[in-house]
């Protein structure tokens, strides 16, 4: 399979895995700064994280290696395999923070709902880009396997409960049928329909159900609990002011302020510690790696490679951009990782399997 | 392949393909704005309050519910209590801290060091620590003046539980406790030094009693003086529970009990409401609400009269004569007797090779069933028993609700044992042998019954009927809404003729009404009451008849009386039995029940009829 084929490697794109592996360089310095122990030890932490890099680079490699169409065949299965792993958390899954989110292979527990994402968007691109015509839209009935792929997974991970990864599932769902030719008149003929189900639903929900999601639209209105963190985030971020406090000095971070620093939150331990400007390149890294991602979408030779190519660029932005405005107060506090910087083996690798197939199409935009 | 055979994107796709790359880009841009704003415009704000964080949560306990009795009087409240809470970060030099607290609170500042150490492993950065609990008047009053020289220190009221009731109906009432490491892992509500129901009605009913937690985010100054309140949330006080316990019912059975092992049981029979709970010995609740001590924990669980064993639920004891209530029922239903049969009783019955004594050395002579239940002649039920056999006496004995828990709310109540052959085949794996069921028939050998359960019976023998047991009547919000209301259960109905019923209801008038009955010392005047004795034996004794005296106290028997009262119109049954007693039943339990059921018809009187507070 990893037959190295010249023309191949000519086009190669370098920039995309520069950005990328400059990113994941950033990560892992901050995830080295967020768990550093009292007495400046490093964290085990650190290196575990470091070993799921090596793993996703092994992964990425594998990944880019053969002819993607192979995966408009086995998209399906592989979709199958993603929600069984789900379905087999929810069945034996390690109970951890108030949720069942993790399952243990061996000595490594894996969280198969970042999984769950790839699964998702392969699937929808084998179905849809069969159903593009070239001058038509997708019809209504052309909906109904792509809410069946989303709701199954979807309810698997809000069961668990993930809000977070679900609201990245749906969005990538939605970008990608929009993408394939949803009507704007479809779209809001479904929100009419769907707007006077809500008060209905709400009444079946339970109270802490509600409590939730109130909390999720407004978070004012849990002062004591995520409305401390999104205030300590925010003094975080804040305090770095243009230049930072310098590695190693974030004392919102080293004070433990900050909730989940190496995961959710590791956004505002970066900027705290290199401030405005660090913040800004960090930035524009995720730009760089934007633009590349658009461009192998945009330069895909076929309609399946470029829906896998937009889909998975979805589901890694939309996380980006939600991560990184709720870390700064702008969004409702949910749990989603930053993709290729916060800790976390499952999200790493799945990025970086993520970023394989883009490489992947990239290469072979000009073969048969 | 034939899809993937097109070159090159339609145009429509790479439109699309733009727009969604503009709006990432711009929501990029929003992203940088929102740095810009937080870093450079407000940098140097954040930057301060990063300084020492100055934002701080301060979180305030809910009021835990109040209990109330049928009158609404105060069996359990809540009273605000003063703790010294220190933040060590506020201060800039700790051991002088100490040294100042330690001379204002008469307490060691290496003591209070060491508590500071323990409590506050794990806790936040300026997260607070509670160096003393439940401060005196004088000590609040000396920290507020001395305020100055205590940089860090602060006052916190927080509600602290207390039973003033003390050892009465602990058992009922149970107590609360900190939230232990799994309790707060168990539910996210809980806050570290919450209170939390450990046992009894405080456990039972922890979800209306709790209430919910509020608190504040406030802003503080360098050494955490609170400057301002940034947002609230305002505690919500538990809910009030109003009781089915009539205290002065309850105070007249526990000083009928006095210092003697035992417990007392008083109900409606009409609606199962529980209107005294007495157990002897018992603990005071105000100790584990204020952090009870190994040396008092470890005297009350090595106590070998057992104060925190809930007798009324958890003892175990055989019924007895008051057993024979329920054979006699069996007896006159079956058809094994009628009124008017009449067995000779000579002072025992030999059956096989073993002689069983009847408790009258000389005989009862003969005896009909009336005769038998008033004098509680052990002959009769000797005989009577063969022509049931034990598995019929087991059926009634279950129809009585014995056998079974009671399904009071209480947690770990105990069912008892009501044998058959069936039960000894599984629990012995042998058979039943005819002999046992003689023993049986007069509540001795394997039969055992809780105190509840028999004050349940004696109540079902009065009205027909059997409820489940319960103590709460109604539950209110703090400000008095009602939330909940506890209608009576029926649990089961007694299928027996009328007549047998009334045949044995008026052999139990005459148990405390006749010249002759065994249980004559419960006799109130102008009230009939209807009743039965029982003396179970601890242990087997030799045939040589012993005085109580003579006996080992560990060895002697439990006396027994249950009772309802009145006779045409039930309105309080009550079963009482006396652990180890000086005296039989009629001697001892007896008079005991008199006391209350005095009690409980001159309160009656004093209300002029009113059955709980209007409220």
């Amino acid at each position: 399979m990893l037959r190295i084929d010249r023309r191949l490697l000519a086009h190669f794109d370098w920039a995309l895995l520069a950005s990328v592996l400059l990113v994941v360089g950033c990560g892992l310095v901050t995830v080295l700064s967020a768990t550093r122990g009292p007495e400046g030890l490093v964290s085990s932490v650190l290196l575990r994280q470091a070993m799921w890099v090596a793993l996703g680079l092994v992964a990425l490699v594998v990944v880019q290696g053969f002819d993607y169409h192979w995966l408009d065949r086995y998209a399906y299965v592989l979709y199958a395999g993603t929600v069984a792993l789900l379905v087999a958390t929810a069945a034996l899954g390690a109970f951890g923070g108030g949720a069942r989110r993790w399952i243990s292979i061996g000595p490594i527990a894996i969280q198969p709902s970042e999984f769950a994402k790839l699964g998702l968007v392969l699937s929808l691109a084998r179905y849809l880009h069969r159903q593009m015509e070239p001058g038509a839209g997708l019809s209504l009935r052309m909906l109904v396997v792509p809410a069946m792929l989303l709701g199954l997974p979807a309810v698997l991970v809000l069961k668990q409960p993930d809000l977070g990864t679900a609201i990245v599932l749906v969005l990538t769902t939605g970008a990608l049928l929009l993408m394939a030719g949803l009507r704007l008149r479809l779209v809001l003929v479904l929100a009419l329909v769907a707007v006077p189900a809500v008060p209905y639903l709400w009444q079946h929900l339970k109270p802490y159900q509600q409590r939730r999601v109130l909390t999720f639209i407004n978070p004012d209105a849990d002062p004591l609990g995520a409305g401390y963190h999104i205030i300590q985030s925010k003094i975080a971020i804040g305090s770095g002011m243009l230049d930072g406090k310098g590695f190693l000095h974030g004392t919102q971070n080293r004070l433990n302020f900050l909730p989940e620093q190496h995961t959710d939150f590791i956004f505002a331990v970066f900027s705290e510690e290199w401030g405005f400007i660090g913040g800004c390149v960090l930035l524009a890294l995720y730009m760089v790696l934007l633009t590349r991602c658009f461009l192998v979408a945009w330069r895909a030779r076929d309609n399946f490679g470029a829906l896998v190519a937009f889909g998975l660029t979805a589901a890694i932005f939309s996380q980006v951009l939600v991560n990184i405005a709720m870390a700064t107060g702008a969004l409702p506090v949910v749990g989603i990782t930053l993709p290729f910087l916060s800790y976390g083996g499952s999200s790493m690798l799945t990025c970086l399997i993520a970023v394989g197939l883009l490489l992947n199409i990239s290469m072979r935009r000009f073969t048969f | 392949m034939g899809t993937f055979s097109q070159r090159e994107l339609p145009t429509v796709i790479r439109r699309r393909l733009g727009v969604a790359f503009s709006l990432s880009l711009l929501a990029f841009a929003l992203l940088v704005a929102r740095l810009w704003y937080l870093q450079i415009l407000q940098g140097e704000e954040m930057r301060a309050m990063s300084e020492n964080n100055r934002i701080r949560l301060h979180r305030v306990q809910a009021t835990r519910g109040t209990v109330l009795d049928r009158y609404g009087r105060v069996l359990i409240d809540s009273r605000p209590s003063y703790d010294a809470v220190v933040v060590p970060e506020d201060t800039p030099r700790l051991d002088l801290l100490l040294e100042n607290l330690a001379q204002l609170i008469g307490q060691s500042a290496s003591e209070l060091g060491a508590t500071l150490g323990q409590r506050g492993g794990g806790r936040p950065p300026f997260g607070d620590v509670v160096v003393r609990r439940d401060l005196s008047r004088e000590e609040v009053i000396a920290l507020e003046t001395h305020q100055l020289e205590l940089p860090g220190v602060s006052l916190r009221i927080t509600p602290r539980r207390s039973y003033p009731l003390d050892t009465r109906l602990a058992h009922l009432l149970g107590y609360v406790g900190e939230a232990d490491p799994a309790e707060l892992a168990a539910d996210p509500r809980y806050d570290m030094g919450d209170l939390v129901g450990k046992v009894g009605l405080e456990k039972r009913w922890e979800s209306y009693l709790r209430g919910t937690n509020g608190g504040q985010q406030v802003e503080v100054d360098a050494v955490g003086r609170k400057l301002r309140v940034l947002r609230e949330v305002e505690e919500v006080p538990g809910h009030t529970l109003r009781l089915t316990i009539d205290l002065d019912l309850q105070n007249a059975a526990t000083a009928a009990l006095g210092d003697r092992d035992g417990s007392i049981v008083a109900l409606d029979p009409t609606t199962g409401e529980i209107l005294a709970f007495a157990n002897h010995p018992s603990f005071d609740p105000n100790l584990f609400a204020r952090g009870i001590r190994r040396d008092e924990w470890q005297g009350l669980s090595r106590d070998k009269h057992r104060p925190l064993n809930n007798r009324a639920i958890q003892g175990q004891y055989p019924p007895g004569s008051t057993f024979k209530i329920i054979v006699a029922t069996a007896a006159l239903e079956e058809g094994v007797v009628n009124p008017f049969t009449r067995i000779y009783c000579p002072g025992g019955v030999r059956f096989g090779n073993h002689y069983f004594r009847c408790w009258r050395k000389g005989g009862h002579g003969s005896v009909n069933l009336h005769q038998a239940l008033v004098q509680s002649c052990d002959s009769y039920f000797y005989q009577v028993s063969q022509r049931l056999g034990i598995d019929t006496i087991a059926r009634y004995a279950r129809q009585f609700g014995l056998g079974e828990p009671t399904g009071i709310d209480l947690e770990h109540e105990k069912g008892g044992t009501i044998p058959d052959s069936e039960w000894k085949q599984r629990r012995f794996k042998q058979p039943w042998y005819a002999g046992e069921t003689l023993s049986s028939a007069i509540g001795q050998g394997y039969v055992t019954a809780t105190p509840l359960q028999m004050a349940n019976a004696i109540a079902m023998t009065a009205v027909g009927k059997r409820f489940r047991p319960s103590f709460v009547r109604q539950v209110e919000t703090a400000n008095g809404q009602v939330v909940r209301q506890e209608a009576p259960q029926v649990v089961a109905e007694l299928s027996v003729r009328e007549t047998t019923l009334r045949q044995i209801r008026e052999a139990l008038r005459d148990v405390v009404g006749a010249k002759n009955g065994t249980g004559k010392k419960a006799r109130l005047p102008g009230i009939e009451v209807a009743g039965k004795t029982g003396t179970s034996q601890v242990v087997r004794l030799g045939v040589k008849r012993m005085k109580a005296s003579q006996v080992p106290w560990h060895h002697r028997d439990h006396a027994w009386f249950v009772a309802y009262a009145p006779v045409e119109a039930p309105e309080i049954a009550v079963a009482a039995i006396v652990e180890h007693a000086d005296g039989g039943g009629g001697a001892v339990a007896a008079p005991a029940v008199r006391e209350v059921l005095e009690a409980y018809f001159r309160l009656k009187r004093e209300r002029g009829g009113v059955k709980y507070a209007q409220n």
